[in-house]
């Protein structure tokens, strides 16, 4: 193998834990939407239901990367305890300024689950990861919005 | 100990506001050269935003359709269809 590998090493892991955690995603999502399906009835209203898909939206990205991530552990603890999924995050207690913070990188905390408890630079990377998810599991909605509808 | 690691992290942090960049919809376009660190905060918020609402915007289209949909042929054409993509 030549030296080309070990440049484009990092990414090569980096993508293949995508496309291990785009399974884990999708099966998580499908099953969800399953059950959410079974146990919807005509008298269930669609606004639960809604919550119900967007609650799935989120869990699965949260399962995909697991604790390995703090936006995902963060997020997981958000779910377990029930409380309700808000983004941007109303802040209940007053988050202290962190060190090379400005007005955006405080707008970008609350958007981020774990945000307001990171440094500066790990939100940058925690942001870059939680993005590269969200991304993932909108494509994954899109597609089954598309099997479904076709 | 804490000006040593203020040092590393200079670096650092260009290099991740790079690869945040290189993240952004924009970017992966346009191809743009390095834009500022406050500039690309700014879009990346706007981004995630737009994410968020994206998801929610879903979430409605799929409980619109799971509500007409019959399970069983539904379940099997979407387990088929991701296997394909």
């Amino acid at each position: 193998m030549e030296s080309k590998s070990y440049t484009t090493g990092s990414r090569d892991n980096a993508n293949r834990n995508l496309e291990g955690s785009k399974t884990l995603m999708a099966s998580h999502f499908l099953r969800a939407l399953f059950r959410i399906q079974q146990t919807s009835t005509t008298r269930s209203s669609f606004a639960g239901r809604r919550r119900r898909i967007r609650r799935a939206a989120y869990a699965s990205m949260a399962y995909s990367a697991g604790t390995r991530r703090a936006w995902s552990r963060a997020l997981l603890r958000k779910l377990r305890s029930r409380a309700r999924l808000r983004f941007p995050r109303r802040l209940s207690r007053a988050a202290r300024p962190q060190r090379g913070d400005t007005d955006q990188a405080q707008v970008l905390r609350k958007l981020v689950p774990g945000g307001p408890g990171m440094d500066y630079c790990k939100l940058l990377e925690e942001t870059a990861d939680y993005i590269r998810c969200l991304t993932t599991q909108v494509r994954l909605m899109q597609t089954v919005m598309d099997s479904i509808s076709s | 100990m804490s000006s040593r690691r203020s040092r590393i992290s200079e670096e650092e942090i260009t290099e991740l506001i790079s690869k945040l960049q290189s993240l952004l919809p924009e970017t992966r376009s346009r191809g743009a050269s390095r834009a500022s660190a406050a500039k690309v905060l700014k879009e990346t918020c706007n981004y995630i935003k737009s994410l968020h609402r994206e998801v929610d915007d879903l979430s409605d289209r799929l409980s619109e359709l799971m509500a007409t949909m019959d399970v069983d042929s539904a379940q099997a054409e979407i387990v088929r269809s991701l296997f394909r993509s």
